[in-house]
């Protein structure tokens, strides 16, 4: 049965919804390069970053497949690779290159960074003319994988955006498709009721040591969090407590059961509702998701998130009045009818999915119209 | 007549707070649950912003705050039913030092 989506068919076989050529930052020196070729070819999508340099161990590792993962993913079509030095940039180009895209690479060392920009935005023209000629084709829903992260929540966000997600949620994983959730630490108060839909005793237990780990981590500070997390806007928009915020949180994440917990930044392997271990900070988190392999984004806010992502279309949907008459530009769809019972939670689904489609198919969402591209690397721990 | 605007929704009936659907003046307003549809009268004590919550029951200080069907806070004051419910007069029962 056709389902009137398309998308584009990489050469590994997975499916994305946009057409980018990126020029990607290995490390924070090559930034200026990096945006020295995305203005001498205006239709790439430049990705500068923080970070690449000293880091070690599981922090170096989360980067590496942070920015391997970003290249790979399926909206992007071709890769122009930037570092200072050819060993961790080739790591780089050659992980995306797996994926069997056009992946170029470029390292400024003896070569520098006029050079670089020289030869790199070469390289980029010819990779935006070949992608300009990509075309899409018919796809089936299953093919599309999504991610979901609620951000500047309030009370209105457990009540009707975060339900009206579920129902995104369950409708995409009956359809045999693939979606990623995660924010760690805002499942306090509720890490039960994820782990009792985790599909055995092994996926269990990986969720629940993500989970203590990451508590661990957040209390040994001996810090209070209010404030911090739940965030002043929560706060501001009516939320009490981070259990609170949890329930509200949790309302998103669909009835399925919870098939694996991966790693931040992990490819899922298996179909359904995957949890990733993740910061609660939206851009760490989808910047994470995408990296995963997601394609499309749903948010639901309260208060009004601003954020995008550079690949991943973010879909921004509110039941707060106030948040949809004053924040429009940010705003994809409004179900604050949901607080006045104006119309049912399926309706409201049907309309979010309705979003989803056509933005599946090209239309704009809010975020990528108004040019909000946030990249964020999720770090571990200091470098050296 | 035209039908009194819902005032605030609670997620379920037997949850011990709802939360304002708009801003809600003291007097007598409605509520409805989620999960049960009907309406009922509740006299709210003092102005009430939307998103804000209300206690639909007495609360003693102390006493878990349910919401959801689950424990959502602590008390850490005594609140009249009506009264406005937030980081002034309960806690995190997970997280908060002092």
């Amino acid at each position: 049965m056709a389902t009137g989506l398309t998308g584009y068919r990489r050469p590994d076989g997975r499916v994305g919804i946009r057409n980018h050529v990126v020029i990607l930052a290995v490390d924070d020196l090559s930034n200026a390069a990096v945006e020295g070729i995305g203005r001498l070819v205006p239709g790439t999508l430049a990705i500068p970053h923080a970070y690449g340099r000293l880091q070690f161990g599981a922090d170096l590792e989360l980067t590496f497949r942070t920015l391997i993962g970003t290249g790979a993913n399926p909206n992007v079509a071709a890769v122009v690779v930037v570092g200072i030095e050819p060993s961790w940039t080739d790591r780089v180009a050659d992980g995306i290159a797996l994926t069997g895209k056009p992946v170029e690479r470029f390292s400024i060392e003896r070569f520098g960074d006029l050079n670089t920009i020289a030869a790199g935005a070469r390289v980029a023209a010819k990779l935006l003319q070949d992608a300009s000629e990509l075309v899409r084709e018919p796809i089936e829903r299953h093919e599309i994988m999504m991610s979901i992260k609620c951000g500047e929540s309030d009370t209105t966000s457990g009540l009707g955006a975060c339900p009206t997600t579920s129902q995104a949620v369950d409708r995409m994983v009956m359809a045999n498709g693939t979606v990623l959730f995660g924010e760690t630490t805002e499942l306090t108060g509720g890490e039960h009721l994820i782990a009792e839909r985790c599909v055995d005793d092994e996926v269990r237990s990986k969720f629940q040591a993500f989970y203590d780990d990451y508590i661990q981590t957040i209390v040994t500070q001996g810090v209070d969090l209010l404030g911090s997390q739940p965030t002043q806007g929560n706060i501001r928009g009516g939320l009490s407590t981070i259990e609170e915020k949890a329930m509200g949180n949790i309302s998103k994440t669909g009835t399925v059961p919870v098939v694996d917990a991966l790693e931040p930044a992990q490819a899922p392997t298996r179909q359904g509702l995957n949890f990733m271990d993740s910061s609660s900070a939206a851009a760490e988190c989808i910047t994470l998701m995408a990296a995963a392999g997601a394609v499309i984004h749903i948010f639901p806010t309260g208060q009004g998130n601003v954020i995008g992502n550079p690949i991943e279309p973010v879909i921004k949907l509110t039941a707060n009045p106030l948040t949809a008459a004053t924040m429009g530009e940010h705003i994809d769809l409004d179900v604050s009818g949901l607080l006045t019972q104006e119309y049912t939670l399926s309706e409201a689904g049907d309309r979010l999915m309705e979003v989803v489609d056509r933005t599946i198919n090209g239309r704009l969402t809010c975020a990528e119209a108004i040019g909000h591209q946030e990249f964020v690397i999720t770090k571990l721990y200091r470098s050296a | 007549m035209v039908a009194e605007q819902l005032a605030f929704l609670a997620h379920r009936q037997d949850d011990m707070v709802a939360v304002a659907v708009r801003d809600v003046d003291a007097g007598t307003a409605q509520w409805a649950s989620l999960d049960a549809g009907a309406r009922s009268d509740i006299e709210v004590l003092e102005p009430i912003k939307l998103g804000h919550k209300i206690a639909l029951v007495p609360i003693s200080d102390g006493s878990p705050v349910i919401e959801y069907g689950q424990k959502v806070a602590i008390a850490k004051a005594d609140i009249a039913v009506g009264a406005l419910v937030h980081v002034h007069n309960v806690r995190s029962a997970r997280w908060q030092l002092a």
